[in-house]
């Protein structure tokens, strides 16, 4: 394992001593890992709160600040946070408009922040509305399974419900929004090598030169199938045409290429080309555009595509100004 | 065992459980690699330690205080779905200690099951601890126990899993042990090496 780390255990802890550095805006309570506002709690806004495990930098951490999160709980690499992180996260940016908890659907972040919530219930009162993002179409969708994950349009979501918080919208009408954009958004991720987790030293799994894995997560964890490589116009068509055939999408849309850490922006514009052309002969025009690495999983190398239906409302709010690390525009 | 156990055996059988995650540690992230995101050995190894240090430092007085001590410092340390899991698990079970281990691992069961949605056959935990809490119900022994759950963690080999990371995997689940039934496994064997 090749890593700028001092200690395995320490990474977690130590990254954020450097975001709390870097980013002196920001306050980071590093007792319970919780990246601040430093202006929290804004006073009659809805709070925003979110997280994961850490590894996919910038998101949640670097979407902190005006116009996008007002905290985010930092688990161990690939790891949901904890419950005592997250009602210190909403107790911290409870402005007295309630607190919207934005949780990616994975097993363990959908019960702690379960449990979370329900701790704030019996504590204080707060209120608290919790919307999870399941957007990727590699997931089949079942009553009977975890469902699918939550991907790309959770970079998406927050940054527009962020700019709903922000114009002082109530907590049912922001967590609307929120709904509606996850069922707006589909996304679908492909791997060209693992990552390797700090405290496991070794790469998740293996993936031999020649081949790549479509359907990827984010938590180096395998695709639903693995096939040889291929050049960037087909893997575009690989990811786009099953988020095509999973959503009817009309002109207008947000088009996300997300990278996953490994991989260089010249190739994310490589890929982005190719879904545009696609987009293109499937009538969908493009209305606003992101590409790099935002959803990350570690120093893996892929993408992912991320399409959300836009309309003059949420391109709007997409619009209005946002001031974190991870994006920054009109600000 | 129809007695309730002790505050030192159930001190004794956290420990070994906490010896043996450790010494499996490895053995439980390489089955996460396979099906998950390589992570539970790590977590579990992390949690476990946590709490022997924390019933070291104060070691509680009676079996409801140890076990909850147990579930709280799980439910805050671990993170990922083991930590609800495991720390519902050892929360519920200090409700119900007093009427013995066989009644209280069952209402841990219960407690996992509500928290988790998982139901027998869907590649989880489930399908270690409800096999082991079946044959306590019917008088069974502990031994007899953690060769249920043994079991139940082999069956879920050929499993598809329908809940947690590995459910991602579709069909690709299948041909592994869940990393979550083999840790439950583990905590059986613990219970059969020090509360029979």
């Amino acid at each position: 394992m090749k890593k700028l780390i001092n200690d395995p255990a320490d990474v977690v802890a130590d990254a954020l001593r450097g975001m709390a550095a870097a980013h002196p805006r920001l306050r980071v309570d590093h007792e319970n890992r919780v990246v601040f506002r430093g202006d929290a709690p804004v006073q009659g806004k809805v709070g925003l709160v979110s997280g994961g495990g850490a590894g996919h930098e910038p998101m949640h951490g670097g979407f902190v600040g005006p116009g996008m999160l007002d905290a985010a709980c930092a688990g161990e690499v690939f790891t949901s946070p904890v419950p005592d992180q997250m009602v210190a996260a909403t107790q911290g940016v409870d402005g007295g408009a309630g607190v919207l908890h934005i949780v990616k659907n994975y097993t363990g972040d959908v019960m702690n922040f379960e449990m979370a919530a329900e701790l704030v219930a019996a504590e204080s009162g707060t209120e608290v509305v919790t919307v999870v993002v399941d957007d990727d179409v590699a997931v089949q969708d079942s009553l009977y399974t975890a469902g699918r994950r939550g991907v790309g349009t959770t970079v998406l979501l927050e940054k527009i419900v962020g700019a709903a918080a922000e114009e002082g919208r109530p907590l049912a009408a922001v967590a609307d929004l929120a709904r509606r954009i996850d069922d707006s958004g589909r996304s679908m991720g492909m791997a060209l090598t693992s990552c390797t987790v700090p405290a496991a030293g070794k790469p998740t799994f293996e993936l031999p030169e020649g081949e790549m894995e479509i359907g990827i997560g984010i938590h180096g964890e395998p695709g639903r199938r693995r096939v040889p490589i291929a050049p960037a116009r087909d893997v575009a068509a690989m990811l786009v045409e099953p988020i095509l055939a999973d959503h009817t999408f009309s002109d207008g849309v947000i088009c996300f290429v997300n990278g996953l850490g490994g991989t260089p922006l010249i190739e994310l514009y490589v890929v982005y080309a190719e879904v545009a052309a696609i987009l293109e002969k499937s009538g969908i025009g493009i209305a606003r555009s992101l590409v790099g690495p935002y959803m990350t999983s570690l120093e893996m190398a892929g993408c992912s595509v991320t399409l959300l239906q836009a309309d003059d409302e949420l391109l709007r709010l997409w619009d209005a100004p946002v001031d974190t690390p991870g994006l920054r525009w009109g600000a | 065992m129809s007695d309730a156990p002790t505050t030192e055996q159930l001190t004794a059988w956290i420990t070994r459980f906490a010896e043996l995650v450790h010494e499996h540690r490895d053995e439980l992230t390489a089955l996460d690699s396979a099906i998950g995101d390589a992570d539970h050995g790590s977590n579990m190894d992390r949690g476990m330690t946590a709490v022997v240090a924390a019933l070291t430092e104060a070691p509680p007085d009676d079996p409801a205080a140890l076990l909850k001590k147990t579930g709280a410092t799980l439910v805050s340390k671990v993170g990922g779905a083991s930590g609800p899991l495991y720390g519902t698990l050892f929360l519920r079970m200090a409700g119900a200690v007093g009427e013995g281990f066989a009644p209280a691992l069952r209402a841990g069961f219960d407690g996992v099951l509500a928290r988790g949605k998982a139901e027998p056959g869907d590649k989880t935990m489930v399908d270690a601890l409800g096999p082991a809490c079946d044959v306590l119900d019917a008088g069974g022994s502990v031994a007899e126990a953690a060769q249920a759950a043994a079991d139940g963690r082999d069956a879920t080999v050929p499993l598809v899993a329908r809940k947690g990371r590995a459910s991602y995997l579709g069909e690709r689940s299948a041909g592994h042990a869940d990393p979550g039934a083999t840790s439950t496994a583990y905590l059986l064997q613990a219970a059969a090496e020090t509360l029979s």
